[in-house]
């Protein structure tokens, strides 16, 4: 199995290492012949909208929007924003990948001021520390499955392929959403 | 909703992860603070003047007006970073009441106190601070930098000095990382940093906040090799908005930052951007005038 971690813009880094503690083979997507080679593909936290001029700008958006389609995808933070139908503040002209049926909004837990680490829930009952930083709020989570819960928010969603959080676990090396990632992965491969 | 911490050493430290290969730009104003982010800007700083200006105009440069920070930030939806004066406490008091993003202690700014920086580690916002070699992003860093930024020499266009801060971190700390533990002690006392930061960084191979680079970057091509010498991320000044084409320029310096080995991606980048800024040669400079060596 390999995965792929988009690495326009953003913490790529973190979560290549993060796979790799997991012994998942990770490599950088940059070009979308780097797409036919993975498994799966990760759209790390960063600026979504700095993103998203990028996949534009470099021919990545059809390409990771067919990818998506089928394949397994996971956003985080600014990942998310990209995975989403909808957004609320959005930038002018910006372009989304899109898939996840949810309605995100930018920057709705706030600025850094307001960035916080918080322990959340997932659907096992198993609790992670991670972090929001200037993180989106998801919205309208109904047409999908609650992955991981923050109180009674919806902080990590899914959608058939398409799995999204608010969070970043790969900064305080939380493992749960990468895991559950990573098994599906491996139920589309066998 | 159960928030463990906010303004956690990781959280601060986080933020400046997720600018990460991008490009933050110096504006001085709602309108070029859009272009910035049309063009793909992760952040911008907000200040008053650029340091182009403040260095033709010479007098004391000072934190912004509260007014243009929040002109600015309510006019971008990207994080928005904003300069106080070196030592200058209650400069910092006052952006982070104005809630800005991250905050600058800066030599472009005249500094306020020629012998202590401020205390980083009391603000919940995040702190970026300049380092012309590692004993000093050390030192920024024991003070509760978050993020570092080699200083260059602001306001010129002339990328000499960012090559030479950038090129003299990484080579100290890749010759620290070479060195046995037992001499780790005495590079300590020369670094005229804290032991345990020194081993930490001998250890790593890399400093423990991101570092970008800052100071002289004008051009696509000038980005691309900050990037192959190690940045992690540029700072673009005077370089986008005293240029003949700003947008342009800002759209064309992010493009070759993403792709910064890829010389066909900068090679097209650079086409067709107008002038550059006119810039001023380091070596003209005389010494006083030298920004970088404000902060010690």
């Amino acid at each position: 199995m390999l995965l792929g971690v988009l690495a326009l813009q953003g913490d790529s880094r973190e979560h290549i290492h993060l796979l790799e503690t997991l012994d998942v083979a990770a490599v950088a997507v940059r070009d979308a012949a780097d797409l036919s080679a993975i498994d799966g593909l990760v759209i790390p936290g960063g600026e979504s909208t700095t993103i998203s001029k990028l996949l534009e700008i470099f021919d990545l958006l059809d390409p990771i929007r067919s990818f998506a389609k089928t394949r397994p995808v996971l956003g985080t933070c600014a990942g998310l924003i990209l995975l989403s139908d909808e957004v609320e503040g959005l930038l002018q002209g910006q372009q989304l990948i899109g898939g996840l049926p949810i309605i995100s909004s930018r920057n709705a837990y706030g600025g850094q001021l307001n960035s916080f680490e918080a322990t959340v829930t997932f659907s096992s009952g198993e609790e992670e520390n991670v972090a929001f930083i200037r993180a989106p709020k998801i919205l309208d989570s109904d047409s999908t499955e609650v992955i991981a819960r923050l109180g009674d928010e919806a902080v990590a969603v899914r959608s058939n392929n398409l799995f999204g959080a608010s969070f970043h676990p790969e900064l305080t090396g939380g493992t749960h959403l990468h895991k559950l990632f990573i098994e599906f992965v491996k139920e589309t491969k066998s | 909703m159960s928030k463990n911490s906010e303004s956690t050493p990781l959280i601060k430290s986080g933020l400046a992860e997720m600018l990460k290969g991008g490009v933050i730009m110096d504006v001085v104003n709602a309108e070029q603070a859009i272009i910035a982010e049309q063009a793909g800007a992760v952040a911008v700083m907000a200040l008053e003047r650029v340091p182009a200006d403040i260095r033709a105009q010479g007098g004391v440069a000072r934190m912004s007006d509260p007014d243009l920070i929040d002109d600015i930030i309510a006019s971008v939806s990207i994080p928005v970073m904003a300069k106080a004066r070196i030592g200058h406490f209650v400069e910092a008091q006052i952006l982070q009441s104005l809630k800005v993003d991250y905050i600058d202690e800066s030599e472009v700014l005249s500094p306020a106190d020629y012998v202590n920086h401020i205390d980083k580690w009391g603000f919940e916002i995040p702190f970026v601070c300049g380092a012309t070699n590692l004993g000093e992003a050390l030192r920024r860093i024991t003070e509760g930098a978050s993020m570092i930024r080699s200083k260059g020499e602001a306001g010129t266009g002339d990328v000499s000095e960012a090559t030479k801060h950038i090129r003299t971190i990484l080579g100290e700390i890749r010759a620290l990382a070479a060195k046995s533990d037992d001499e780790l002690y005495v590079a300590a006392k020369e670094l005229q940093a804290p032991y345990a930061l020194v081993k930490k960084v001998a250890t790593d191979g890399k400093l423990p906040v991101v570092l970008f680079v800052a100071g002289g970057v004008a051009t696509p091509a000038d980005a691309a090799m900050m990037m192959q010498l190690g940045a992690d991320g540029v700072f673009v000044g005077s370089g986008i908005f005293k240029s003949g084409n700003p947008a342009a320029r800002a759209a064309a310096i992010v493009k070759a930052t993403t792709k910064y080995s890829d010389a066909d991606v900068v090679a097209a980048a650079s086409r067709g951007l107008g002038e550059a800024m006119v810039g001023i040669n380091v070596s003209d400079l005389p010494a006083p005038h030298k920004l970088s060596e404000r902060g010690w």
